[in-house]
C-alpha cells in the first residue's frame, strides 16, 4: 500500500474547521471528514457526479482563488481546492434555506404514502426531509400522479409518482452494469424513468399521465392530452381510455440485466421495488445479518434480512475490496430455494429389501441414521466421496478428513462438472494456497486475458470490476468462440477460438502483435479449461514465460475452499500434496492417526467408473446435480450400481431418491461458514437463522465418523475452524507442474461442428428455484452459429443440435466472428442441459435448421 | 428618425431572392471570406484578434466577448476542433435569427467559414430549431451552393483549408438552446445540460474543443472582417459595441426587425415602429425575451446596452422587445410564460422541474382570483428558491417575469383577488380587439 504523498493533499475550511483531503475529493465527501452530512439524493460515491437533485447546495464564499461563488453550489460536483472556504447548512443560513427550498420542491409531487411504502423506515427522502426539511408543506395544489406500478421487468417494478428523478438507476445501468435499457423519458415534472424503447415505451407511458392543470396551451401537448387523465375533469372523457390496457407498459425491450436489483437498493425513495419483496415487510421489522453470497466464487458481501425465521430479502453489502456496493440479481433474489416444498427436514433411511423391508425411504432419527450410515459404509467396501460445489470450507474440510480417516481413501473430488487429471495437477501446483490476483489488481492491470471464462455469466462481480477497469483503460481480451454481450460491454477484444481449440489459441497469444503480455497482465482461466486437454498446461507455460499473473476462476462458491481443504484425489488439507511423504506425516500427526492413504485417489469420473464396475461400493454424496457431471448417464448408472449411498442434501434430488441414507443439511442461511473467493480470499460469515434441525454437513459427517469409531475431532463449525487453523497451510514443496497430457489430434467429420457451451448466470439451476420473477429476467436460450452456416440455413429460425446423447432445438442467432466449425448453446437453459441432452462440450454435433 | 438605423445584417433582406448565392455575391458577399483567407490578412490568429478588437459580444443573450471565447480553444489539443452555431432560437419573443437565416442564409454561412478558419476547425455545425423547416431548407440550399462555389469542402478558395458544414435540425426543445444541452442533442442524446467543467472550449462536442456561438454573432463576423474592427467599434456604446437586431413585437404599429447600434432607447425604437397601438399607452415590456425581468415606461429612455439594462435590474438578453399596452393583464401574461417554462423544463434538476410546476399552478389560481396576498410572498419565495439553485439558466429565467411583475404590479395581482378573477377583458389586448373592448 502506498500512502498518499503530502502534495496530494488539499487543505480547505468547511464550517470553520480546517481539513486536508486528497486532491479531487468532492466537497460533499470532504464535509463528511469534518462530521457534516450534507443531504443528497443523486450523489453516489460509485457513480459519476451529475448535480441533478441540487439538494447538497452549500455556500462557497471563497473557491480557493479569493473569489466566492455567486450562487449556492452543488457540493457533489465541486472538487476541493486549496484555501477553499465552504459553509454548509450547519453554518450558513443561505445554504440551509437553499436546502429547505429544494426539499420542499422534491416533496410537492411526492406522495405521502410512507405508511404503505416499502422504503418507509429506510428512506433517504424520508430521513433527510426530517433532518433538513420543513415539517409542513406550503403546497396546496394538485400533485402529479401516475397509474402504478409499471413493470420495468418481471422483477423490477416502478412507481413513477414516487420517483424524484435523481437518475441513480439510469446512471447505474449505463455506467456500472452497461445495460442501459432504462432511460429518462418525457420532460419537466412529467419526466419519468422508462424502458429504453423509444416509441413503444413513450406511448405506453404518456397515455397514463394524469395532469392537474390541463391547460398546457401548446399544440404538441394537446395531441397527447386528449388521452390524459385529468383529475380536474376538464377533459374527463378520454381519461379512462388510456389506463385500461395494462399490457402496454411491459411491451418493448424489458430491463434484462443481471444487475438490475442494484437499482432498487440505490433508489433514494420507494420508486423501485422487486416483485420478490414488494409489500412483504417493513424495514423496522427485519433483522439484518451480514453474509457472503453462495451463488458464485466471487465472495460478494451481502446483507440478509429476516423476520420470524424467514429470509425476506437480501441486499448488497459494502465491501470495497470485493464487490464494492454491487451484487448480481442471483445473489440478491435467489434464496427461495431453501424454502421449497421439497426441502428435507429429517433424516431418511431405506428399509432394504434384503433386510426384509419395503425398499422405501422412511423417516429416521438422527442417531439411527448415523448408525445405519456408518454400518452401511463399512459393509459396502471401498468408499468414495463427491462433495459437490456448494460446500463451505469447513464442510469441505470435514469431507476431506472423513474420506481419509473414516473411509481410508483418497477417492474424493469436489468437481461436479467436466474435469481432468491435468486440472487436478494444475490446481495442486499453480493454484492452491496462492493469491496472485485480487479484485483491485484487475483494476490496475494493463491487460486482462480471459480464457474459457465469461465473467458476466460465470462470476458477475468479477465482470463489474473488469468493466470498471475497462472504462479506465484496462484492455480485456477473451479467448472464446464469439463476443458475448459481456465482452462487448467491456469493450473487449475477441480472439475467436473454436470449441476445444483453446490450447492452440493460448499458445498463439505469445506471438500476438496487438498484445503485450508481461507482469502487468492478468490471465483469468475458467473452470471450463479442464475440458480442453493441454489448455491448462499451455496457459501455465504462457504465464511462466511472460511473467503474467494467473488466476483460476471456478463457478461455484465452494470450489476454492474445497481445493484448499484437500477435496481432491491428489491433495490433503492445506495444499499438502499426497505424493509428499512429509505432508502425509504432517496430516496424520495432526489428526492423530497412524497414516493417511498414500496412493493418489480417483477423480469424479474415475469414482463413477469404479462404482459401476463394482470396485467401489460406498458413496458419500454432497450437493451434486447429476446433469452437471461430464457424463450424466454414467453417473446415473453408477448411482444405481452403488452398494451403499449416503446423501447429504438440502432438497430432494435424484441422489436422495437413490440413496440408502439421506441427511438433510443446512443451507447457508442456517449455518456459519467460510467461502473462499476465486482470489483465494477467505470470507467467513455467521449464521443468519438459528434452526436447530438444520445441521451443517460437517456435523453429520462427525456423527457418522463417531458411529464408525473414528471421530473427526469436531462437531461444530467453530471447532472445525480451530482444527483447520491448527493444521495450517503447507509450507513444504508444492506439487510439481502437470505433465502435459498426450493430446490426440481431433478430426471433425464433414458437416459437423464442435460444441461450445457455458452456463448463463440465470438459468435452470436448482438454486434459482422459487423466484419466478427473477427467472423471467434470464436471457433467452438461443443457439449461436457461424454466419456462414446461418446463411446456408436460409431463413431458419431454429436449429436442432444433435450429439451422441441426443438433440436440442433452440432459436438461432448468427455470429460473424465465430469460427466456422463451432456452435454454441447455453449449458443449462433448456431441457436437462447440454451434457444430458446433447453432448459434452468440445465434442462434435450436427446442426439442422428449421422454422417454427 | 430613420437615420438611427444601421442596416448591416438586414441590409440585403429586401433584395430580390436575397437568399441565393447569386444575390448575396452581387452585394459583395463572400469578399470578407476572401479577405480573411488571403495570406496578407495574417492567418487565423489575425481573424481572432480582429474580432477581439471589434468588441463583438455574443448576441445569444449572455453577451460574452466572442473573440475571447475563440481564444479559449486550446490549439495544442490534438483532437479536432468544432464550431457549432446555436440556431435553436426558441425564447418567447425572440425572432431575429430565423428571419436572418430565411432572408440571408449566406451571411451566416460566410461567418461560419471565417470563424471556423479562425479557430482552426474543419467541421462546423448549424443546429437549427427543428420546427422551422423552411429555414432548414434555405440553410441546406445555401450550404449546397457554397460547396458548389468552392467556399466549403476541400481546399476552400485554393488555400488548402478544408471545412465541412452540417445543418442539423433539432427536435423541438427549448432546453437545446442551452449550449451544453445542444451539444448532447447534436451528439444524438437526450438534450439536457451538462455539468461544467469541463467547458465546451475544452471538451465540448464529442469531448473535443468546441466554440458555440449564436447565429447573429457569427453573422456579424463577415462585416467586421470586411470593414474592420474600428468601423464596428464606432457604433454602439463604450462597452457594448456594434449593431444588433432589435425584434419589436406586440402592441406597436409596425412590429419587426430593427437593426440599430447598441445603446438606442426603447422610445426611439417605438418611434421607429410607428408608435404604440392607436389610443393606447405602454404598460410593460421585456428587453430580451421572457427570461429577462420586465420593465415599464419609466425605462423608456434607458440605453439598450448590456450595462444600462443590467443596472435597471434586467438583462439585455436577445433584444426581443415585447411591448404590452395597458389592455394587457400582467398576471395573464406571466402565467402564459410560466406555463411555457413548465412545459419546457427539461426535468433534470429539482428546482426548475418542480418549481415551474408549482409556480404555474399558484399563478393559475391567482388569475382565477383564488388565494390571498400571502400567495404573492409564497410566489416570491419559490422564485428565490429557484433562482441561482437550478442546474442551468432556464430555471433562473422562469422566475424573472414573476418576481419582476410582482415588483411593478403587485396591486394588479391583488386586484384579481378582490375582483374574484381577472379584471381585464382579454379581448381588448388582442390585435383584432373589437370596438368597445375596454381595459
Amino acid at each position: 500500500m502506498t500512502t498518499p504523498e503530502k502534495t496530494d493533499l488539499v487543505t480547505l475550511t468547511i464550517d470553520g474547521v480546517q481539513v486536508s483531503v486528497p486532491k479531487n475529493t468532492l466537497v460533499i465527501r470532504a464535509a463528511e471528514q469534518v462530521g457534516v452530512q450534507i443531504p443528497r439524493f443523486c450523489d453516489h460515491p460509485l457513480l459519476e457526479p451529475v448535480g441533478a437533485c441540487r439538494q447538497c447546495l452549500v455556500e462557497i464564499p471563497d473557491a480557493g482563488n479569493g473569489r466566492g461563488m455567486p450562487k449556492p453550489a452543488a457540493s457533489c460536483t465541486i472538487p476541493v481546492a486549496d484555501g477553499m472556504v465552504v459553509n454548509t447548512q450547519a453554518t450558513s443560513a443561505v445554504a440551509d434555506k437553499a436546502q429547505h427550498g429544494i426539499m420542499e420542491f422534491l416533496l410537492i409531487n411526492h406522495p405521502l404514502d410512507c405508511p404503505v411504502c416499502d422504503k418507509g423506515g429506510e428512506c433517504p427522502l424520508q430521513n433527510q426531509s426530517m433532518s433538513n426539511g420543513s415539517g409542513e408543506s406550503r403546497y396546496v395544489e394538485q400533485k402529479r400522479t401516475f397509474p402504478k406500478p409499471i413493470n420495468i421487468s418481471a422483477q423490477i417494478l416502478l412507481d413513477r409518482e414516487r420517483c424524484i428523478l435523481c437518475a441513480r438507476c439510469t446512471r447505474f445501468s449505463e455506467q456500472i452494469a452497461g445495460d442501459p435499457f432504462i432511460e429518462m423519458l418525457e420532460r419537466g415534472a412529467l419526466q419519468q424513468v422508462g424502458i429504453f424503447d423509444g416509441d413503444g415505451a413513450e406511448r405506453g407511458t404518456s397515455e397514463r399521465l394524469s395532469h392537474p392543470s390541463g391547460r398546457d396551451g401548446d399544440g404538441a401537448e394537446r395531441g397527447t392530452s386528449e388521452r390524459l387523465s385529468h383529475p380536474s375533469g376538464r377533459d374527463g372523457d378520454g381519461a379512462e381510455r388510456g389506463t385500461s390496457d395494462p399490457s402496454r407498459t411491459v411491451e418493448g425491450q424489458p430491463f434484462h440485466s443481471y444487475f438490475s436489483g442494484n437499482t432498487i437498493q440505490i433508489c433514494p425513495v420507494g420508486a423501485l421495488t422487486s416483485s420478490e419483496y414488494r409489500f412483504r415487510s417493513r424495514p423496522f421489522d427485519l433483522v439484518s445479518t451480514p453474509a457472503i453470497a453462495e451463488h458464485d466464487a466471487c465472495g460478494s458481501a451481502i446483507r440478509v434480512d429476516h423476520r420470524r425465521g424467514k429470509v425476506m430479502r437480501r441486499l448488497a453489502g459494502n465491501d470495497p475490496e470485493v464487490n464494492e456496493e454491487w451484487i448480481t440479481d442471483k445473489d440478491r433474489f435467489a434464496f427461495q430455494y431453501a424454502r421449497q416444498a421439497d426441502r428435507l427436514t429429517h433424516p431418511l433411511v431405506r428399509d432394504r429389501v434384503e433386510d426384509g423391508g419395503s425398499g422405501e425411504l422412511r423417516p429416521a432419527s438422527w442417531p439411527e441414521a448415523f448408525t445405519v450410515a456408518a454400518r452401511g459404509l463399512a459393509a459396502a467396501g471401498r468408499g468414495a466421496v463427491l462433495t459437490g460445489g456448494r460446500v463451505i470450507a469447513e464442510d469441505a474440510y470435514a469431507y476431506s478428513r472423513f474420506a481419509r480417516t473414516v473411509l481410508g481413501t483418497n477417492d474424493i473430488d469436489f468437481r461436479a462438472r467436466p474435469h481432468s487429471a491435468e486440472e487436478a495437477a494444475f490446481l495442486a501446483s499453480e493454484v492452491v494456497l496462492r493469491m496472485p490476483v485480487t479484485y483491485a489488481d484487475l483494476e490496475s492491470a494493463a491487460t486482462v486475458v480471459l480464457v474459457s471464462f465469461e465473467p458476466e455469466d460465470e462470476a458477475g462481480t468479477v465482470f463489474l470490476r473488469l468493466r470498471k477497469a475497462s472504462r479506465s483503460g484496462t484492455q480485456v481480451v477473451s479467448v472464446a468462440p464469439f463476443a458475448s454481450r459481456g465482452l462487448t460491454k467491456m469493450n473487449g477484444r475477441l480472439i475467436p477460438t473454436e470449441a476445444g481449440g483453446e490450447t492452440e489459441a493460448v499458445a498463439a497469444l505469445a506471438d500476438d502483435d496487438q498484445l503485450t503480455l508481461d507482469a502487468t497482465t492478468v490471465i483469468m482461466v475458467g473452470e471450463r479449461m479442464a475440458g480442453t486437454p493441454g489448455a491448462l498446461t499451455a496457459v501455465t507455460d504462457l504465464a511462466r514465460s511472460t511473467g503474467a499473473r494467473l488466476a483460476w476462476v471456478p463457478r461455484r462458491a465452494g470450489d476454492r475452499g474445497a481445493l484448499e481443504t484437500g477435496c481432491l484425489p491428489n491433495l490433503l488439507p492445506g495444499g499438502r500434496p499426497i505424493a509428499d511423504v512429509a505432508a502425509r506425516v504432517d496430516v496424520a500427526a495432526a489428526w492423530g492417526v497412524e497414516t493417511v492413504p498414500e496412493k493418489a485417489g480417483l477423480d469424479t469420473d474415475g469414482i463413477i467408473k469404479s462404482v459401476t464396475a463394482g470396485d467401489i461400493g460406498g458413496l458419500v454424496v454432497g450437493g451434486v446435480h447429476l446433469d452437471d457431471l461430464a457424463d450424466p448417464a454414467a453417473a446415473r448408472a453408477a448411482l444405481a450400481a452403488a452398494r451403499f449411498v449416503v446423501s447429504l442434501e438440502i432438497r430432494e434430488t435424484e441422489v436422495t431418491r437413490a440413496a440408502d441414507v439421506v441427511f438433510p443439511v443446512a443451507p447457508v442461511s442456517d449455518k456459519a461458514g467460510t467461502f473462499v473467493t476465486w482470489e483465494g480470499r477467505p470470507r467467513a460469515f455467521e449464521a443468519v437463522l438459528s434452526n436447530p434441525g438444520s445441521l451443517p454437513d460437517l456435523r453429520i459427517l462427525a456423527g457418522i465418523a463417531e458411529e464408525s469409531g473414528v471421530p473427526l475431532g469436531f462437531r461444530t463449525v467453530a471447532e472445525a475452524r480451530r482444527q483447520m487453523d491448527e493444521l495450517g497451510p503447507w509450507d513444504g514443496a508444492r506439487a510439481p507442474a502437470a505433465t502435459p497430457p498426450k493430446v490426440k489430434a481431433r478430426r471433425l467429420a464433414r458437416n459437423k461442428f464442435w460444441l461450445a457451451s457455458w452456463k448463463q448466470m440465470l438459468d435452470n439451476g436448482p438454486m434459482q428455484d422459487g423466484d419466478d420473477a427473477m427467472r423471467q429476467t434470464s436471457r433467452d436460450a438461443v443457439a449461436v452459429i457461424p454466419q456462414g452456416t446461418y446463411d446456408v440455413l436460409k431463413g431458419a429460425t431454429h436449429v436442432t443440435l444433435t450429439g451422441d446423447r441426443g438433440a436440442m432445438t433452440l432459436p438461432v442467432r448468427a455470429s460473424a466472428e465465430m469460427p466456422e466449425n463451432t456452435v454454441w448453446v447455453p449449458a443449462n437453459s433448456s431441457g436437462n442441459g447440454v451434457l444430458a441432452d446433447v453432448a459434452s462440450p468440445g465434442s462434435a454435433v450436427t446442426v439442422k435448421g428449421g422454422t417454427s | 428618425m430613420t437615420d438611427t438605423l444601421t442596416p448591416v445584417l438586414t441590409d440585403n433582406w429586401g433584395t430580390d431572392r436575397s437568399w441565393t448565392l447569386e444575390a448575396y455575391e452581387a452585394q459583395g458577399g463572400y469578399r470578407a471570406l476572401a479577405k480573411a483567407l488571403a495570406p496578407e490578412f495574417g492567418g487565423p490568429d489575425a481573424v481572432v484578434s480582429e474580432v477581439k478588437e471589434s468588441g463583438l459580444r455574443g448576441r445569444g443573450g449572455a453577451g460574452f466577448p466572442t473573440g475571447m471565447k475563440w481564444s479559449f480553444i486550446p490549439q495544442d489539443n490534438p483532437k479536432p476542433k468544432y464550431l457549432v452555431v446555436n440556431a435553436d432560437e426558441s425564447e418567447p419573443g425572440t425572432c431575429k435569427d430565423i428571419p436572418l437565416m430565411m432572408a440571408s442564409p449566406h451571411t451566416l454561412v460566410e461567418g461560419v467559414i471565417i470563424s471556423s478558419y479562425a479557430i482552426r476547425a474543419n467541421t462546423a455545425f448549424i443546429y437549427v430549431r427543428g420546427e422551422v423547416l423552411h429555414v432548414v431548407r434555405r440553410l441546406q440550399a445555401a450550404v449546397r451552393e457554397a460547396y458548389a462555389a468552392g467556399h466549403l469542402g476541400k481546399d476552400v478558395h485554393g488555400t488548402g483549408y478544408d471545412l465541412d458544414l452540417i445543418v442539423h435540425a433539432g427536435a423541438g426543445a427549448y432546453i437545446c438552446g442551452e449550449e451544453t444541452a445542444l451539444l448532447d442533442s447534436l451528439e444524438g442524446r437526450r438534450g439536457q445540460p451538462r455539468l461544467r467543467p469541463p467547458f465546451p472550449a475544452v471538451a465540448g462536442l464529442y469531448a473535443s474543443p468546441t466554440v458555440i456561438n449564436n447565429v447573429e454573432s457569427i453573422a456579424s463576423v463577415p462585416s467586421i472582417i470586411a470593414h474592420g474592427a474600428d468601423w464596428f467599434g464606432s457604433m454602439g456604446t463604450e462597452k457594448s459595441k456594434g449593431y444588433v437586431i432589435y425584434s419589436l413585437s406586440g402592441h406597436v404599429k409596425k412590429p419587426g426587425q430593427y437593426e440599430a447600434p447598441l445603446g438606442i432607447t426603447l422610445r426611439e425604437l417605438i418611434d421607429l415602429g410607428g408608435g404604440m397601438r392607436e389610443g393606447h399607452q405602454l404598460k410593460f415590456w421585456t428587453p430580451g425575451g421572457s427570461s429577462t425581468p420586465i420593465l415599464t415606461e419609466e425605462h423608456l429612455d434607458m440605453p439598450l446596452d448590456y450595462e444600462a439594462v443590467g443596472a435597471a435590474g434586467s438583462m439585455l438578453g436577445t433584444r426581443a422587445l415585447q411591448i404590452f399596452d395597458e389592455t394587457t393583464c400582467v398576471v395573464r401574461a406571466v402565467l402564459r410564460w410560466t406555463e411555457f417554462y413548465k412545459h419546457e423544463s427539461c426535468g433534470k434538476c429539482t428546482p426548475c422541474r418542480e418549481g415551474t410546476w408549482w409556480l404555474a399552478q399558484t399563478l393559475a389560481r391567482l388569475e382565477q382570483g383564488r388565494g390571498s396576498e400571502s400567495d404573492l410572498d409564497l410566489l416570491l419565495d419559490q422564485c428565490e428558491n429557484i433562482l441561482g439553485r437550478a442546474f442551468c439558466a432556464l430555471g433562473d429565467g422562469a422566475t424573472s417575469p414573476i418576481s419582476s411583475s410582482i415588483q411593478y404590479f403587485r396591486e394588479e395581482y391583488l386586484a384579481h383577488l378582490t375582483h374574484g378573477g381577472c379584471p381585464f377583458d382579454p379581448m381588448a389586448s388582442a390585435v383584432f380587439a373589437p370596438q368597445g373592448a375596454q381595459a
